[in-house]
């Protein structure tokens, strides 16, 4: 029974993936949709079954179907464990994606692929059930990679454009620099621990069976946990691997928000918290990861700061969202890390959605340049986004505020400067996040007289996930206030050490305070520069000086590919004209002599080399056989 | 019915697909080839109920010279790929006029003979006849019904034959010196052959030479590319598919348990060698402009990652190289058939000259997809697991070596979705490009269903051919 729904719960979407591959031409755009949204309806029904059941049980559901792979030191087992956090992530993968699949079939609908569309769409949801819900590293890889795949194949949905075809290849391969090193940190595990089964491996660390005092042990553990959270930063784009998100903005806007916000690019979040009792071994480790998160958030909005995109300044709002995960994992608060991430979710697929609808209502502009005082005509998608804004800044009740000051106070009481880098971020995120909002909704209408004539508000399949999603980032902070933190008992089976909970002292009020006035001042000035003043950001080409840097990015994909990319093609040059035709010319010159031979061979049997050839390998052999006979 | 069957339907279906004349030829070989595979099944089907399905002849009493075909499971996995392959093989090129069609379908099925006997046998000297034996008609198959100017066709093949022949020269002076320490070409009794360690070196040596121009193995692949574009697609299909496989196999059979002890001694400069062919050709496939030529740097790289899981002497390392052979050989085939569809279709090889073809043959567009993910080692195909237990073994030895070999992952991404994207993608649609034809999906089906088959359930063929691996080991080991 249990073995059955969860294959339902796995395969619902793999089914709605081969049904609108292969028969999706011929249903109708509605029906196509349609269909890959039940898809994953079901596989939202079946998880909330087990979400029931598991929170009142405790006990996780394992499901072992059969070999996958032997090696000497362990087999790896198709094998499904649906625990307390899978079924959290699973709840919100589904979950979300159900609305994001109901969306879509409007977003989608005049696309001559849309039923493709929704077979990538229910692929992408396969993989990640695949991803969360495996029950060794290996299954987490199938959907690792799988879900890396279909963001390829989403990405460049619209391949007749060779702009977005790059993108798409870019994110694949940044990934793939990930997943080596996610495969070296899964070859390491095996080899340590003989097993990949999460399981086995907290085990034989809780038994002692693996001696976490044996030095050569630790160093290999670091080195392998090192290479995980490279993987992590491929996949979470992170530093130096996250160049691939904001041009992943290329796909359609529902995968954005799906993929490239909501979902996939927790995957690295995912995988340390699942493997927390390996990471809390290598403290080393875990301050890289802090730092590292820190940093990108920090940078990340920066960018963030300076861009006229819509869907970039999101992308680059999720890489630094991602990067506050990250501080809190390195820090040990993974309960922290996955309540941000499940704010995150609501608040960022909120907007992204959101700003679908603006781009469907501008019939396709993303420039924020062009548009302006949208929220008289988009009522509901204003007050959506607005709602999603005011969470994302950090402001209460909203649910963003409770998750993002968790964080940046465990950061305090970690570490000062890491709580500054974190501040700062976020009175940034405060900022730019309102830039957005004014710039778009605010003011007179910039774009054409034609786009104006067009401005609606999106039909109810577009609003009504909005509403739900906004409901959402509006309240979703109360699954853990503090004090009293239902997410935390949830997730305390999952997590070995759990983040020290400081009581709410004085500290702790005026680091909450800290939090709201900072954000305050960061919409402050947003108000102050584009509502006040009215500043709308100047055309690309009167961009000068630093900010000019800021603006492209601080020129990472350029010396990315100065340093990277450049050479390796020079590598190739060089192979391809000199050693190549070096090796191959002192080959030929063998070859040479043996042609001669061969030429007069040719003559000698009137041309027929084949019958010259065959008669060489019978006198070679006979020549032996003469050999040993006499 | 014993192994022996299997050669017998292959040789006679090569003499009759002749007889039968050009019109039925192609069938005549699709036939035969069928029926081999038939066999091959039942033959393991036999196998596995422990009957006997080996076959013992005494060929020339002296010097002794045995026509023995061993079937254990590790000859016979690579006879049942060659004889699957076959049958594929000839399917691809259905749609094709050649003129001679007798001769060339015959050249196949006769190719197939030399290569399954070439698996089978245990006797050295007989493994070298046919060895050779298969030289024969690859080297017609290149030079006849090639590609592009004849000249340039010729010297490319007669380059690849003089080199791959000179190789086995090597080989064949180690197996004489062998029997004149043994009294015997016998595999089994040269495993016992108590070298010292000089002379293992040398055997070894003269081994890895064979082997190494036909895999190839850097430095010794120039002659490589240039065949591949210029051979038909079937010629190039044979040789990349399977016969890069016989040398592969006999790393295993022959070379490795003949000296394990210079094996063991020297196996981080033969690893190093392998893997930085797995580097150099994927570098260099960046650098094509002709989609053949950058599909046989792709293969470079992949065989030489096979080869250092053989190289590694251990059992995820065995294991891996043969599951990544089989999984090769089929996607190889696939991606070859993508180049000759698309080049029959254009008239070109050169990549710059394609593109646009998905927004025509979103069929085709997406079975090339799952091909070009399975030549990455996607998890869920086939490819995967092989990749997956050599990079593995090769970490095992060595983190560096995993981390080296494992940049094929990266490299092999990025030329393969490079090439995708321009050949496939964008809309310059200049050219018509007509969808694939019943045929031309059926082989891909077939193709793909085996690749993803296998990537999920992989257990079939890793159960099978483990144990006579471990065998194979415990010998190496014994001796070092």
């Amino acid at each position: 029974m249990e073995t059955n729904l969860a294959l339902l719960l796995l395969l619902a979407p793999l089914a709605g993936f081969l049904l609108n591959i292969f028969a999706g031409k011929k249903l109708s755009r509605n029906l196509s949709g349609t269909l890959g949204t039940i898809a994953v309806a079901v596989s939202f029904a079946v998880t909330l079954f087990f979400f029931m059941q598991v929170s009142s049980t405790k006990e996780p559901v394992m499901v072992n179907l059969f070999k996958w792979m032997t090696l000497a030191n362990f087999d790896v087992n198709f094998a499904f464990q649906l625990d307390q956090l899978s079924l959290l992530w699973l709840m919100f993968v589904t979950g979300i994606g159900t609305l994001i699949h109901v969306y879509s079939i409007s977003y989608m609908h005049d696309d001559e692929n849309i039923h493709k569309f929704f077979a990538y769409l229910n692929l992408f949801i396969f993989f990640m059930i695949t991803l969360v819900m495996g029950s060794n590293l290996l299954i987490m890889f199938i959907g690792w990679e799988g879900v890396g795949l279909c963001s390829y194949l989403l990405i460049g949905f619209w391949y007749k454009n060779q702009d977005f075809n790059d993108a798409a290849k870019k994110a694949f391969i940044m990934n793939r620099i990930g997943d080596l090193g996610f495969l070296i940190g899964i070859f390491i595990i095996g080899y340590l621990f003989h097993s990949v089964d999460y399981i086995d491996i907290q085990n034989a660390i809780v038994s002692g069976s693996f001696d976490v005092n044996d030095i050569n042990n630790m160093t290999w553990l670091g080195v392998a946990t090192l290479c995980l959270f490279i993987g992590a930063c491929g996949k979470s784009a992170q530093i130096p691997l996250y160049t691939w998100l904001p041009d992943a903005m290329a796909g359609p806007t529902p995968v954005s928000a799906l993929i490239h916000a909501a979902t996939m690019v927790t995957a690295g979040i995912f995988m340390i918290t699942r493997m927390n009792f390996v990471f809390d071994l290598t403290p080393d480790v875990q301050n890289i990861i802090a730092i590292v998160g820190a940093v990108t958030s920090l940078i990340a909005a920066s960018i963030g700061l300076m861009q006229n995109d819509i869907k970039k300044v999101l992308a680059y709002s999720t890489v630094s969202q991602l990067g506050l995960m990250f501080l809190a994992l390195g820090l040990g608060a993974y309960e922290i890390a996955v309540f941000h991430v499940i704010t995150h979710a609501f608040f960022k697929a909120c907007l992204f959605l959101g700003s679908g609808s603006v781009i469907h209502a501008m019939s396709g502009e993303q420039d924020m340049r062009n548009m302006g005082g949208l929220r008289k005509v988009m009522k509901v998608t204003f007050i959506t986004f607005l709602i999603a804004t005011l969470a994302i800044s950090g402001l209460p009740p909203f649910s963003g505020f409770f998750s993002k000051d968790e964080i940046l106070m465990t950061a305090f009481h970690h570490n000062k400067p890491l709580w500054v880098i974190g501040s700062v971020a976020s009175i940034m995120t405060a900022f730019y996040m309102f830039r957005l909002l004014y710039l778009t909704f605010f003011k007179g209408f910039r774009g054409t007289e034609e786009q104006k004539h067009h401005l609606h508000e999106s039909p109810s399949l577009i609003t009504f996930p909005l509403v739900v999603l906004a409901v959402l980032a509006l309240v979703g902070g109360a699954i853990s206030l503090p004090g009293s933190s239902w997410l935390n008992e949830y997730l305390a089976p999952i997590i070995s050490h759990p983040a020290e909970h400081h009581a709410l002292g004085t500290t702790e009020y005026m680091l909450m305070g800290v939090a709201v006035v900072g954000a305050l001042v960061g919409i402050g000035l947003a108000y102050a520069k584009y509502i006040k003043q009215g500043f709308v950001p100047v055309p690309d080409n009167e961009i000068t000086g630093f900010a000019k840097v800021v603006y492209n990015k601080f020129y990472v994909d350029e010396i990315y590919t100065a340093i990277v990319v450049k050479p390796i093609y020079a590598l190739g040059a060089f192979f391809k004209n000199v050693t190549e035709v070096a090796l191959s010319g002192f080959i030929f010159g063998l070859g040479k002599v043996a042609n001669a031979i061969g030429a007069q061979g040719r003559t000698v049997q009137n041309g027929s080399i084949g019958l010259y050839l065959f008669v060489f390998v019978l006198s070679v052999c006979s020549i032996i056989a003469y050999i040993f006979l006499k | 019915m014993d192994v022996s069957f299997i050669l017998i339907i292959l040789l006679f279906g090569a003499v009759a697909t002749y007889f039968v004349g050009d019109k039925w030829a192609s069938k005549a070989a699709l036939l035969f080839s069928t029926a081999a595979f038939a066999a091959t099944l039942y033959v393991i089907y036999r196998y596995n109920i422990g009957e006997k399905v080996s076959y013992f002849h005494t060929w020339i009493s002296k010097p002794r010279i045995l026509l023995h075909f061993q079937a254990d499971s590790l000859s016979l996995a690579m006879t049942a790929l060659t004889t699957v392959l076959t049958p594929i093989i000839v399917l691809t090129s259905f749609g094709n006029m050649f003129p001679k069609t007798k001769s060339f379908y015959a050249l196949i099925l006769f190719m197939a003979f030399a290569m399954v006997g070439t698996f089978l046998s245990t006797d050295g000297l007989v493994y070298y006849i046919f060895w050779e034996l298969s030289l024969i008609p690859i080297y017609f198959i290149a030079l006849i019904w090639g590609s592009g100017d004849a000249e340039s066709r010729k010297k490319a093949v007669v380059k690849f034959f003089i080199y791959t022949f000179a190789g086995s020269l090597f080989m064949l002076v180690s197996f004489i010196y062998l029997y004149t320490k043994t009294g015997s070409f016998l595999n089994t009794h040269l495993y016992n052959a108590h070298l010292t360690e000089k002379e293992q070196f040398w055997i070894f040596l003269g081994f890895f030479l064979a082997y190494a121009i036909k895999i190839p193995i850097i430095p010794f692949h120039t002659w490589q590319a240039n065949v591949y574009q210029k051979a038909p697609a079937v010629g190039t299909m044979l040789l990349s598919g399977i016969m890069l496989k016989m040398a592969l196999y006999s790393i295993v059979r022959w070379q490795l348990p003949i000296a394990p002890q210079a094996a063991a001694q020297y196996k981080y400069i033969f690893i190093a060698l392998c893997i930085a062919g797995v580097i150099y050709g994927s570098i260099l496939a960046l650098k094509q402009t002709d989609l053949k030529k950058l599909l046989a740097y792709s293969s470079l790289a992949h065989v030489g990652l096979i080869a250092a899981g053989a190289y590694t002497l251990t059992i995820d390392g065995f294991r891996g190289a043969f599951l990544q052979m089989i999984a090769h050989g089929f996607v190889v085939v696939g991606l070859f058939y993508a180049a000759e569809i698309i080049s029959r279709r254009y008239n070109t090889g050169e990549i710059a000259d394609m593109g646009g073809i998905r927004i025509q043959s979103p069929k085709f567009a997406s079975m090339f997809m799952i091909l070009v993910m399975a030549s990455v080692a996607l998890p869920l195909t086939f490819n995967f697991i092989g990749e997956f237990e050599v990079l593995y073994s090769l970490a095992q030895t060595n983190i560096w070596f995993g981390v080296l070999g494992g940049t094929t992952i990266i490299l092999g991404a990025f030329y393969m979705l490079r090439m995708f994207q321009q050949v496939m993608l964008g809309d310059k649609g200049a050219k018509v490009f007509a969808d694939v034809t019943f045929g031309e999906g059926f082989v891909f089906a077939l193709i793909i269903g085996v690749l993803l088959f296998f990537g999920v359930y992989p257990s079939p063929i890793a159960d099978f051919i483990t144990p006579d691996l471990q065998k194979v080991l415990l010998h190496i080991n014994q001796i070092n």
